[in-house]
């Protein structure tokens, strides 16, 4: 259940968790303590005793006077700082979850619909704790106390302010809870919805100006916010009529108290001065169901957020890990037998044969669609072959770890990452301990030394958004450095240089291959630049292998690769 | 924590506002006299020994009180809540239509998450300022007054401490709350970077797991978490020390009290029932400030997000364009030349000059193209032919009108544009097309998907035309989304079209193909074209290079070639020495 599942988060702070129960449960008991024993003092007074009398009412009313407000600090302090403990382990565990299913399982989500689940949604169970878990605990301790207390006057008055303080905390936090419910659900759909339309307008502004279309979003957009303004007015309007209900029920607890305490008093078998103590003390006492009907309310919208978090954990991975993996050789030999794929119905390859033998360098190219990256993504194990098998010196790649694979290949690819923080830290991922020498050694090989000795802050520029402030061609050479510092056997190049213009790419592939040099080589590309200087060239048509063989014999022939290439050097003439 | 700007918001809704703190008020009046009558009702039975049948109309009207406070409780509740929605709504599409003015140029330069953010869990963070910390600060100086007022007559004594006690409620919030604002401002700033942290992570994924790092990533997720529990507990201990200060002078001074009256009613210089009524209402005097107290961080959360919104709404925006639609006569016809004349522009905030002294002509008829490496301006070129910037100096003229007199509208309307990273709608392939001209027609959808090289594709999906593509459209290949952004601009077919390196993601074939579509249709278009491939800016009829922001030769490209200089170095596949 869900709910168990967001408590079991509390488990490794229990004993926090019960600090923060018992030190609120002090701090309204001071309170009620304060009402009381001063509604006492006064009443004793009225009747013109000695001093002595009130001596200690006097004394209690001090010290509750005092205490309520250090009971609060304390207890804040501490039911704050767990919170945030609990959203942190809560943070790692939603990574945790998704990161095993990645890249395969991320675009089952749309991609501004993970943000707004893992911000939102995180960000809601921020209330989680203080707001949701706390308040109920803190309310059982105190409804019980303060029932005992009154029933010792009377079992009525003891009833009436036990059921009062249930009614009120309970009967109306679940009718609230009920009828709020499906707003709720709406409400935090729409705000992902509103998101994503958002994202969508902004990162689409170009296109949108272009045509014109700004009117047309701004309606969407209104088509979206209209339906979620109407949720929260609902909302509202359920939590306004909750606030009026429940000043009506306390008050009528206080009326029924009332009524039933005056004969009682009447008869004197309540003394009378007590009836002071009686009404005053009752009243405060609702102050521990007072945040019920909140807790109650917010327990729907940290549930919803919560299951959504819990189903990124019902995602099936695209790739299981062996149970005993075994060690990647140091330079594998890599055969693709028979292999086929599909993401869903359409077939991206059919039964393709590739052998690899550690130093050999293979090209594969063909039409963009072809399924070659889909060769590389089988590679390193982000997705399984649905038939045949890629074998690493004759073993099944199944028996090893994905992260053993993919320690032993450097890859390449068109779009590259480049995280927003320092250059340094981006080089870094592929080799943690390399020094700045190492990293330079590696960007001057990489040809981007120059670029980075050129910017004030050197390596420790930070990348902008989604590498914004570096061109195309830097980025890609930054990739390079990377694959150098990370120094596997096996490179994978998927079309590398499709974002480059034409003399950049031709500088890139030049160092590309000098950084391929003794190294085992899988090259996606649809253009020709490089191609000559590979072992192997495959064809790709419709995900089969149309042709294969070295450049020399492909292109003298009249073949598709011929086709290829010598309407791609036209750019050479 | 009183920001006048927000406070300007609730004018338009005047009205509604009063009587919102009217009912918080009646609210608190409401309590006072059930503290009256309690007192009443206590006194009658305790010290005057009266039975309830006694008691005469006591308790009916007590009763009434009861319901009575009820209603003005939900109605405060109501109204404020509904007021901040209005605002809330009315401020968001403000700022959306205000980005949308400003246009990719800003939203592109600033990080779209943090936008986003802004717009929308910014703008909701405004709701605890309006619908509660608003009202609270007017009740908390409007029912203190009015219990002061009834207090005075009653009791002198307890007056004077609520008077002397009351004013350092403030004083502390004040005191205390502008450490806390600077504090609260770094909180907001340590959110956001925990947001775009995780987002970044989330988006290069891939990369971490390539480079095995990604399992690594829940170190730095916690430690990051860590650093902003530490932060945000700083801001909370100040907050949570305000609200002890406020509580401990809140409830002291009831203790004060009680003690002070119950010892005037010992010796008898004092009656039962005013003093008991004192009691009772002690802590409803404090209540409002206290209130305020605890909603004041949200408050200030508020005021802190705001800053953000206004910063946007602030940015200064290109003159409006004229209204007119006097100009639907001038669009590009046979014979028009769009001129760049000697235009200046700089990005805003940038130093040296994006582009200097640019002459560039556009001729009906030709296929245009624009060399150069990176940076040396071509977008930037294409950002002022959309006017999504405007030139410092220069102009930019259609035949003899200036551009900016044109309408922008209409302006966009002649021009159909393709940006390298096109952007796809969640939807089918016919819905992204649409997206150019509502009214197309099968066939017309047809022959634009054909000149782009797309057709063959949709008729390989099972579901064709209706096949469903993704986000940034993830479903499709570069090359595919890039086919599909052609299409749409084809299916446009404005007298202008402007390609930003319209073959980068395309093989060979489809890139002839391509070109020579391009060139069947720009002998009734002005046709520019961003070319980073050589063989691309081979076909085009005139080009222009561009190195650091400047012409630097331009020319058909047989005389490109034969010339020496930047092109031929391209051509020829050097390294330029112009770049280092």
């Amino acid at each position: 259940m869900i709910l168990s599942k967001l408590v079991a988060f509390l488990r490794p702070h229990r004993s926090q968790v019960a600090l923060a129960i018992v030190l609120s449960a002090l701090t309204i008991g001071a309170s009620i303590s304060l009402m009381s024993t001063s509604a006492l003092l006064i009443s004793m007074a009225a009747l013109h005793p000695s001093i002595s009398a009130v001596g200690v009412a006097v004394v209690g009313v001090r010290f509750f006077g005092i205490t309520r407000g250090l009971f609060r600090y304390a207890e804040r302090l501490v039911s704050h700082s767990t919170s945030f403990k609990v959203l942190a382990n809560f943070r790692v565990w939603v990574y945790s979850a998704i990161e095993p299913i990645a890249p395969a399982g991320i675009t089952r989500f749309r991609l501004g619909d993970l943000l707004s689940r893992i911000l939102s949604d995180i960000d809601n169970l921020e209330n989680f704790f203080v707001r949701v878990f706390l308040p109920p605990a803190t309310a059982l301790v105190i409804v019980a106390t303060v029932s005992l207390y009154m029933s010792m006057y009377s079992t009525i008055l003891g009833a009436i302010l036990f059921f009062g303080l249930l009614f009120i905390g309970v009967a109306i936090s679940w009718i609230t809870l009920s009828v709020s419910f499906a707003p709720g659900t709406r409400l935090t759909d729409l705000r992902s919805a509103l998101r994503e339309q958002i994202v969508d307008m902004l990162q689409g502004l170009a296109d949108i100006l272009s045509y014109g279309q700004q009117a047309q979003f701004m309606a969407k957009l209104r088509s979206i916010s209209q339906p979620f303004y109407e949720q929260q007015r609902a909302l509202g309007r359920i939590n306004a009529m909750q606030t009026g209900f429940t000043s009506l029920a306390t008050s009528l607890v206080i009326f029924s108290m009332a009524i039933v305490a005056i004969p009682l008093v009447n008869s004197n078998s309540v003394k009378g001065i007590h009836l002071a103590v009686i009404l005053l003390g009752a009243m405060a006492s609702f102050e521990a169901v007072q945040n019920l009907p909140q807790a109650m309310n917010l327990l729907g919208a940290n549930l919803r957020s919560a299951a959504r978090l819990f189903d990124l954990e019902q995602t099936t991975v695209a790739v299981s890990e062996p149970s005993q993996p075994q060690a990647v050789p140091s330079h594998p030999h890599i055969r693709f037998s028979q292999v086929s794929f599909s993401y869903g119905q359409e077939p991206i390859l059919r039964s393709i044969d590739l052998d690899l033998p550690p130093g050999k360098k293979v090209a594969i190219v063909g039409k963009s669609g072809a399924g070659k990256s889909t060769l590389g993504h089988l590679l390193l194990r982000f997705w399984q072959p649905d038939q045949g098998e890629i074998s690493l010196d004759g073993m099944d790649i199944s028996h090893f770890h994905s992260d053993a694979v993919r320690k032993s290949i450097s890859l390449v690819s068109q779009d590259t990452y480049l995280f927003n923080t320092s250059i340094r830290e981006n080089l870094r991922i592929a080799k943690p301990s390399a020094s700045d020498e190492q990293i330079m050694a590696a960007c001057s090989h990489a040809g981007v030394d120059s670029f980075i000795e050129s910017l004030p802050k050197k390596l420790d520029t930070i990348v902008g958004e989604r590498g914004m402030q570096i061109s195309g061609g830097e980025k890609q050479r930054l990739a390079i450095a990377r694959a150098i510092l990370k120094d596997a056997p096996v490179l994978v190049l998927d079309e590398p240089t499709s974002n480059l213009d034409a003399a950049t790419e031709k500088m890139v592939v030049s160092t590309l291959l000098k950084v391929a040099m003794g190294k085992t080589v899988l090259w996606i590309s649809h253009r020709p630049a490089g191609l000559s200087e590979m072992d192997e060239i495959v064809v790709l048509r419709d995900g089969a292998i149309v042709e294969r063989g070295n450049h020399a014999v492909l292109a003298a022939s009249g073949t598709a690769y011929s086709d290829f290439w010598s309407s791609a050097t036209i750019e050479a003439d | 924590m009183f920001s006048k700007r927000l406070l300007s918001l609730t004018r338009a809704y005047r009205a509604r506002f009063s009587l919102s703190i009217f009912f918080g008020w009646l609210g608190g009046a409401l309590t006072i006299l059930q503290a009256w009558f309690l007192a009443k009702l206590v006194n009658d039975v305790f010290l005057e020994h009266r039975t309830i049948s006694q008691l005469d109309a006591l308790l009916p009207m007590l009763l009434a009180v009861m319901v009575l406070k009820a209603v003005a409780a939900f109605l405060a509740e109501y109204t404020a809540n509904q007021l901040s929605i209005e605002i809330r709504s009315g401020l968001r599409e403000r700022l959306m239509q205000k980005i949308t003015r400003l246009g990719p140029v800003y939203a592109g330069a600033e990080r779209t998450g943090e936008i986003s953010m802004t717009a929308l869990d910014g703008i909701e963070s405004l709701d605890a300022y309006f619908s509660q910390y608003l009202p609270q600060l007017a009740l908390s100086a409007s029912i203190p007054v009015t219990i002061l007022l009834l207090v005075f007559p009653i009791d002198l004594l307890t007056g004077v401490v609520f008077v002397l006690t009351a004013p350092l409620i403030p004083f502390f919030m004040i005191m205390i709350g502008r450490y806390g604002e600077t504090l609260t401002t770094r909180q907001y700033s340590s959110l956001s970077t925990l947001s775009a942290h995780f987002f970044d992570v989330l988006q290069g994924l891939t990369t971490l797991k390539v480079f095995g790092r990604s399992k690594k990533q829940t170190e730095v997720i916690s430690e990051i978490s860590d650093q902003y529990r530490e932060v945000t507990m700083k801001v909370l201990r100040v907050t949570f020390i305000s609200s002890l200060a406020l509580e401990l002078l809140a409830t002291l001074s009831t203790a004060i009290v009680a003690v002070e009256i119950g010892l005037r009613l010992l010796y008898a210089r004092m009656e039962f029932q005013p003093a008991f009524f004192i009691l009772i209402i002690a802590p409803e005097f404090y209540f409002p400030l206290r209130q305020l107290g605890l909603k004041f961080h949200a408050g200030m959360t508020g005021v802190n997000a705001a800053v953000r919104v206004w910063e946007i709404l602030d940015q200064p925006e290109p003159p409006p364009s004229p209204e007119k639609d006097i100009h639907a006569t001038l669009a590009p016809s046979s014979g028009s030349v769009i001129w760049l004349k000697d235009v200046h522009y700089d990005y805003p905030g940038r130093e040296s000059f994006q582009l200097r002294s640019i002459n560039v002509e556009l001729r009906y008829g030709m296929v245009t193209a624009l060399v150069g490496k990176t940076g040396s301006g071509k977008s930037t070129i294409f950002n002022l032919l959309l006017r999504f910037a405007q030139p410092n100096t220069g102009i930019i003229l259609l035949n003899d009108t200036p551009i900016d007199s044109i309408p922008v509208e209409q302006w966009r309307r002649w021009i159909a544009y393709v940006p390298q990273n096109p952007t796809l709608y969640y939807g089918s392939i016919k819905e992204n097309l649409l997206f150019a001209d509502p009214s197309a027609s099968t066939r017309q959808i047809e022959i634009a998907c054909q000149n782009s090289g797309l057709l063959p594709f949709i008729q390989s999906l099972p579901n064709g035309i209706e096949t469903i593509v993704g986000e940034r459209g993830s479903r499709l290949s570069g090359g595919q989304a890039q086919r599909l952004a052609l299409a749409r601009a084809f299916l446009k077919d404005a007298p202008i079209l402007l390609l930003d390196e319209p073959s980068s993601n395309l093989d060979p074939q489809l890139e002839a193909d391509l070109t020579s579509s391009v060139k069947q249709m720009a002998k009734q278009k002005i046709v520019v074209l961003i070319a980073h491939s050589v063989k691309t800016a081979l076909a085009a009829d005139r080009i222009y290079v561009l190195d650091q922001g400047q012409v630097s030769q331009f020319g058909s490209p047989a005389e490109l070639r034969a010339m020496p200089g930047l092109f031929a170095q391209l051509v020829s596949g050097q390294p330029s020495e112009a770049s280092g």
